[in-house]
Formats: C-alpha cells, sequence, structure tokens
C-alpha cells in the first residue's frame, strides 16, 4: 500500500487498532471495534469518521454561479449564502462524473465536495469545462482535514466537547467561524441517514478535535465498514455502485437533484432524451426472504432471466434483512415485483421493494 | 491470541474437523472467525450432499465479505448446524463448539494430510 495517500489522521487510526484498507486512493480504517458496533453507534448515540479523503474544489470568480449552474444538475441560482446542495456532475451522455455537495461560499464563490477516488478526475474535467468561464478553480483537498459526526447525539457532541456553536444550523446549511485560532466550515450534513455534522478544517485543527472526541468518550470512531452500511440502509447512492460514468441519476432514482427546467447544464440533452423514451433500466430495492447476503456484482434473476445486477448488499444490520440496491431492466421494476439473486450456486427469492430500507431521522 | 484445540485436524484455508468415529464434524477455527468478525450468514451445504477435500462447501459471511468453507474431508453430509441459521453469530461466541457440518467420511485417512494443533498454530503466527 505503499502508493496509497494517508489523511491527517492516519496515526490515531493506528494507534487505536483500526484495521486499514486501500479506498479511493488512501489508506483509510475499515474498522476498529467491529462494524456491527460503529454502525449502532451511530444509529443510537453518535459517531466519529475521518473523512478527510473527501476532496474539496473551490470555484471563485465573475461567472462562478454560471459555471457551478452548467456543471452541475441542481438549481442553486438566487440561493442565499450558507447553502448546500446534493447533484451531480454529467458527461454529455448523461452518465455520472461523480456526485457531490455544492456549498454557496458567497455570491462569487463555491465550494464543491467530491468523492475521493474521482478527485483527479473531476478536478480534471472541471478544469477543462471552466475555460470558457471567467473563474478560477482550487483543488484544495490536501489542505483540508474533514470530520463527520453523526448520529442524535451528535449536536451535543459537537457544542459540548467541540465547543462549537451548531444547534441553529439547519439541515443542508453551514457556517463558517474561528475556532482555537483556527478558520472551519461546519455543515449539518452527512452520509448516515442520521442528524449529524461534518467539519471542515486544517489538518492540525482536525487532529486536536478528533483527539478531544476520543477523550470525552461520547463520539465512537467509525470506520469505512459501517459508513457503506449505515448510507446504504436508509438508500443513499455511493458512487462505484449506484452511480458510474455509465448511470444516469435518472436511473439511480435521483431525478429530484436534477433540474431539467433550470437552463443547459452539460448532459441535459441526454437525460431529457432518456426522459421522453422512458428509463430502460432503473436502481431498486430489493428484499430477500431469506438470510443470505446479495453482494456487489450478484446477478438478479426475474422468471429464470438475468435483469440486472446487484449494486450494494448487505444483512442490514438495523433491521436483520438480506436487501440490496440494483440495477435492473425496467420490466422488472415495478414495486412488489418478484425477483430472485443468485447468490453462491443457489437462486434466493425476493420481491422488489422501495431503495430505502430504514428510516432517515434528520433533524430539519 | 487465537484458541486452538489438542486432538481436532486443521486445514491451510483455517477450516477444523473433529474426528468421532466414523464421522466428522467439520467448522471454521478461532483464528478464522477472528478474522472475519461478526459472522451475519453461514451458506451451509444440505444433508446428503456429497462433499470433496479440498473442495468448497459452503461459505460464511460477514458484513462485509463472504468467504469460501473449503471442506478438509470427503463424504456425504449427514447432519449440518441448523442453529447457524438463525444465530450465525454462534460462531464468534464459539467457533470449535459450532461446528457447520457433520459429514460420513469416505475416507478416513484423509485427515493425515491435515495439521495437528502444533502445526496450526504455527500457521496462525
Amino acid at each position: 500500500m505503499s502508493d496509497m495517500k494517508k489523511t491527517c489522521l492516519y496515526d490515531a487510526h493506528v494507534q487505536l487498532g483500526a484495521t486499514m484498507v486501500p479506498f479511493g486512493g488512501f489508506e483509510m480504517p475499515l474498522q476498529y471495534s467491529n462494524i456491527i458496533d460503529e454502525h449502532r453507534a451511530v444509529r443510537e448515540a453518535c459517531g466519529v469518521f475521518d473523512v478527510s479523503h473527501m476532496g474539496e474544489v473551490f470555484v471563485e470568480g465573475n461567472d462562478a454561479e454560471r459555471f457551478v449552474q452548467y456543471i452541475f444538475t441542481n438549481d442553486i441560482s438566487g440561493a442565499e449564502v450558507g447553502k448546500i446542495f446534493y447533484g451531480m456532475m454529467l458527461h454529455e451522455n448523461g452518465g455520472t462524473v461523480d456526485d457531490l455537495l455544492v456549498y454557496k461560499m458567497g455570491d462569487m464563490k463555491f465550494l464543491l465536495v467530491v468523492n475521493a477516488a474521482n478527485i483527479d478526475k473531476d478536478y480534471a474535467w472541471i478544469e477543462k469545462q471552466a475555460a470558457s468561464f471567467d473563474v478560477e478553480t482550487r483543488n484544495e483537498s490536501p489542505c483540508w482535514g474533514q470530520l463527520a459526526i453523526q448520529g442524535p447525539e451528535a449536536e451535543d457532541v459537537t457544542t459540548k466537547v467541540l465547543g462549537l456553536p451548531c444547534k441553529e444550523l439547519e439541515f443542508y446549511t453551514f457556517n463558517e467561524m474561528d475556532s482555537d485560532g483556527e478558520h472551519l466550515i461546519v455543515s449539518r450534513t452527512g452520509y448516515t441517514g442520521e442528524d449529524g455534522f461534518e467539519i471542515y478544517g486544517t489538518p492540525k485543527y482536525i487532529v486536536a478535535a478528533w483527539e478531544k472526541l476520543m477523550a470525552s468518550g461520547h463520539a465512537k470512531p467509525c470506520g469505512l465498514g459501517c459508513r457503506d452500511t449505515l448510507r446504504f440502509e436508509v438508500g443513499l447512492p455511493l458512487y462505484g455502485d449506484e452511480l458510474t460514468d455509465e448511470i444516469t441519476p435518472l436511473e439511480a432514482g435521483l431525478g429530484m437533484f436534477v433540474k431539467l427546467d433550470k437552463g443547459d447544464f452539460i448532459g441535459r440533452d441526454a437525460l431529457l432524451k432518456q426522459k421522453e423514451e422512458g428509463l430502460k433500466r432503473k436502481i431498486v430495492g430489493i428484499e430477500l426472504e431469506g438470510r443470505a447476503i446479495p453482494r456487489h456484482g450478484y446477478e438478479v434473476l426475474k422468471d429464470d432471466v438475468v435483469v440486472g445486477t446487484v449494486t450494494t448488499g448487505y444483512n442490514s444490520i438495523s433491521t436483520g434483512k438480506s436487501v440490496c440496491m440494483a440495477l435492473v431492466d425496467i420490466n422488472a421494476a415495478a414495486l412488489d415485483t418478484p425477483i430472485a439473486v443468485r447468490i453462491h450456486k443457489k437462486v434466493q427469492p425476493g420481491i422488489v421493494t422501495k431503495k430505502r430500507f430504514y428510516k432517515k431521522s434528520y433533524k430539519k | 491470541m487465537a484458541k486452538v484445540i489438542e486432538g481436532l485436524y486443521y486445514s491451510e484455508s483455517h477450516e477444523f474437523v473433529r474426528i468421532e468415529g466414523e464421522f466428522g464434524f467439520v467448522g471454521i477455527t478461532d483464528y478464522a472467525q477472528n478474522q472475519l468478525g461478526n459472522v451475519v450468514y453461514v451458506d451451509m451445504p444440505e444433508v446428503d450432499d456429497e462433499v470433496t477435500a479440498g473442495e468448497e462447501f459452503g461459505a460464511v459471511e460477514s458484513v462485509k465479505a463472504a468467504s469460501d468453507l473449503i471442506s478438509p474431508v470427503s463424504g456425504t453430509v449427514v447432519e449440518v448446524n441448523e442453529a447457524l441459521e438463525d444465530e450465525p453469530e454462534l460462531i464468534n461466541k464459539d467457533a470449535f463448539e459450532n461446528w457447520v457440518m457433520k459429514v460420513k467420511l469416505s475416507d478416513p485417512s484423509e485427515v493425515e494430510s491435515l495439521m495437528d494443533a502444533a502445526s496450526y498454530e504455527k500457521t496462525c503466527e
């Protein structure tokens, strides 16, 4: 793993005895204790994740808003400073370059938070699109550390342990603030289906904040293992599974983050066409009758014919059911369609369900 | 430190077999369960299935990954540990007690090519 990047918290993870794995070009903690305990800590109390691997790209200049509108599927026009939007950047053919958060930092300044594995691809793509706009783009990813504090007790922990005023923050908004002489961005966002905050700061601040959280005993260190089981249970997509260069946001069921009527953006024509012609395939939820676990890449069958593949699957830690998301032909995508997954050598029966296997508990 | 029990036979892929007369009880070792983490599903063979030494007979799955089970012995499955259907986590509690299948051995001499406790312990270091 010698070519792997390390986050500012690498030493802290090793010290805690984390199992380290490669993810998105980084050496990241998969788990500290075990995935089930960490998952439950986030659902029931509070967990903290090192998400310093995420990418931070700043877009600034006279054309900043017009530019972001052109490369991003959601509609940021007229938004107030402090607002955050979720959406995608698309190829001309509608396939997804990445899914990301856009932070409106100022009337002419935006922060794009992108997936670790896509930082280089995204930045090259963004730079290329920016050529004909009056904007400056900066990939500041290595300069920022990031923590995600998640769970029903996240507000208490963030306020009391880190002393960050965040009670007034609404869902999908952020504040810039100073703490211990450090400049921070604090947002009410996350990737777990629970209330929580994401804190962006210098590596120095992030390491100190992590130490405070560990010393407090009120935030359980959580690895990428449960980050995936948590996001999956509430039907959130992971780039590489439910979204790829070949999968459009309409196929992924993310149409609510695509504003086709906002004006031109890259990929819009392809999506309009796809909408007009009707989807040929779609990401659905599947619940199996037994406990066998459907995993990424397994075949999905309807009437013994292969109709798709599993994108993510688990035995849900919160519900105990074996469930998955899968990309299937449209003729197999209707709710309650009897459908099956080939697991090892056996065909396991199930039905098509909604993608949300567990209820989100956001504080809105 | 992973537990190793005297008197059992062990495979390189971390299965054990406990011999009782003409039968063998096959499961995964304590070291294997510890490496896997929380076991959430065991894909077991069916009674009357034929199993062959060195070949896959099922899988044991943690939250993140499936790991094939390789039979250390050949024979016919006469019983599977049904308790694991509802409580796969029993393997984490005591891997040696919670065997996966009971096999009527077709060639009891096969165990001679497996490791004893002392040799297996060395491979886990």
